[in-house]
């Protein structure tokens, strides 16, 4: 029998996916999104998001099942992330995904968003070791999880206690006049800068801090006043070494979290996922400090690492191939859903 | 044909199936009007199913999908729509969209029913069913309704007269869809009459939504 079609949809944030794989194989991955619409905002509008998913939605759907080259009536199971994420933007995502399931007479897989992002990376680089540690930055999460089975046991080690690492990106990005969302114009600005130009904060890295939470509040209110301190001085603000020192400090305070707790929990496994997952400084600080402590690192490409359907698709079949009861009909969203559930 | 229609603009969705025949006569098979406050998602597909195995039909025998575009409260209302334009587009038949209040009450009246922030969602309808005003949001003291009020009968203090309680129906949302089922070539896109512009007030910050 040839492994399982499976269509996943993600809707948790500003991206519309639908991705489409068969087993671990990548067959489709079609996203749109409404990042422009929310640029002036400086932050995603949960309205607007949630209009643009419903637009989106079947066209999306159309263009996925094409580019895989499969009919509807081929598929054999759909998945959706039914949280965490904003409510109104998962609930569009959900209730398409309940009816293409109900329609095509085939089970449907809520899934953790969370656990999706560490699924995501089965499509490229083959089955996870289990235990795998699982470091997870984007806009919306800064978590790091120990990962025992994807399909039944997720824990959380740790997470952000104020701001999402790319949320601190976005922040920074606006006081130096840089682009929403403000990774990759940090990414682009950091090349040309000094990364120990400037010595920023590392948050909750004291010996009585908790070891695997995050804080990037206080960095991020540090490279506001610095900033502010040049300008009121009249003097030109170097962006490229406040961006590469900023970037050095949140890479440097990601990569060392996980690294201890690899080694702490005896893990020899560490997954990179989410869209800072794409910053090129974090790639490379995980890379040299995972080698140093032999330790594999495995981290998706960057079209991976952001919100994609293709993910939630990967985490839907891993589901199926366990034989993980599917979710009832009444299977709703969750904003704040626990990472201990990677199926509701 | 058999049509299903959905409806979740109000508080109580409605998941209907019914025999339209060729020269419109509408026989309704079986309704499912549902209490659902905010909790659209996780009912309307049971609601759905439910439906059909009243009507004794699957979902392979439809041969259209009706949806209520509202107005109503974005989130749920949405529910509706995306998952009858999701219906319709995996069995390939048409998906055709109406005015939500079209489907309340019927001949002379203005329908009103709850837009939250105090306000109302509103048309008025003359004696043959036509829409001649609306839909719109309005303060409901500054409502000027032409015929009886039908609708959410909580408004009637603040709309200075009596509301006759009435919802959507199966029956009204084939109603309204009358002319589009006859052609669907001239359905249009199933996009929601959301009347309001989004608050498009970001988040002070956008707070992770990991909680464990
Ligand atoms: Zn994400």
């Amino acid at each position: 029998m040839s492994e399982p079609l499976v269509v996943g949809f993600e809707t948790s944030c500003d991206e519309t996916g639908v991705g489409v794989v068969r087993g671990r194989t990548l067959l489709a991955d079609a996203l749109a999104t409404s990042v422009a619409e929310h640029e002036r905002f400086g932050g995603v509008v949960p309205e607007i998001a949630s209009r643009a998913h419903l637009e989106a939605m079947v066209p999306t759907v159309h263009r996925a099942l094409a580019e895989a080259g499969v009919a509807a009536s081929d598929v054999d199971a759909v998945a959706v992330t039914a949280g965490p994420g904003l409510t109104g933007a998962l609930l569009v995502g959900l209730a398409a995904a309940k009816a293409y399931a109900l329609a095509l007479d085939v089970p449907l897989y809520g899934v953790n968003h969370l656990a999706a992002h560490v699924a995501v990376d089965e499509l490229q680089h083959g089955r996870l070791a289990e235990p795998s540690l699982a470091l997870l930055v984007s806009g919306g999460h800064s978590s790091l999880l120990l990962v025992p089975d994807l399909s039944r046991e997720v824990t959380s080690l740790g997470r952000t206690v104020d701001d999402a690492a790319g949320e601190a990106f976005d922040k920074v990005a606006r006081v130096l006049g840089l682009p929403f969302p403000g990774g990759p114009p940090i990414d682009r600005a950091a090349r040309e800068g000094d990364p120990s130009a400037i010595a920023f904060p590392r948050g909750l890295t004291g010996p009585r801090d908790a070891p695997y939470d995050f804080s990037f509040s206080g960095l991020k209110t540090a490279v506001a006043r610095w900033v502010e301190a040049r300008q009121r001085a009249g003097e030109p603000v170097p962006v490229a070494d406040v961006a590469a020192s900023f970037q050095e400090a949140v890479a440097d305070v990601l990569t060392a979290k996980a690294v201890r707790a690899c080694r702490d929990h005896g893990v020899d496994h560490l997954v990179l996922g989410g869209g800072v997952a794409a910053n090129s400084r974090l790639r490379a600080l995980a890379e040299e400090r995972c080698a140093a402590a032999g330790i594999v690192l495995r981290v998706p490409r960057p079209g991976l690492c952001t919100d994609n359907g293709a993910m939630v698709a990967a985490l839907g079949s891993r589901l199926a191939e366990a034989g993980v009861e599917p979710s009832a009909p009444d299977l709703g969203a969750d904003s704040s859903l626990p990472i201990d559930v990677v199926t509701p | 044909m058999l049509v299903l229609a959905l409806d979740t603009a109000t508080p109580t969705l409605v998941a209907g199936v019914a025999r339209r025949s060729a020269d419109g006569d509408v026989e309704v098979l079986a309704e499912r009007a549902v209490p659902s406050g905010n909790r659209h998602a996780e009912l309307l597909v049971p609601a759905v199913r439910e439906a059909l195995a009243a009507a004794g039909v699957a979902l392979a025998d439809v041969g259209a999908v009706v949806a209520g575009l509202g107005p109503g409260p974005f989130t749920g209302l949405r529910v509706g729509v995306v998952t009858a334009a999701a219906l319709a587009d995996a069995r390939g038949v048409p998906a055709v969209g109406v005015c939500s209040l079209d489907a309340v009450g019927t001949g002379e009246r203005t329908v009103v029913t709850d837009a939250r922030r105090k306000e109302v969602y509103w048309a008025a309808y003359d004696a043959a069913g036509a829409r001649t005003g609306g839909p719109g949001v309005v303060r409901p003291e500054e409502l000027a309704a032409a015929g009886p009020l039908v609708g959410d009968p909580r408004f009637a203090d603040r709309l200075g007269a009596p509301v006759a309680p009435a919802e959507v129906t199966t029956a009204g949302l084939l109603r309204a869809a009358g002319p589009q089922l006859d052609d669907p070539s001239s359905a249009g896109p199933l996009v929601p009459l959301y009347l309001r512009r989004p608050d498009a007030v970001p988040p002070t910050s956008f707070k992770p939504v990991t909680t464990s």
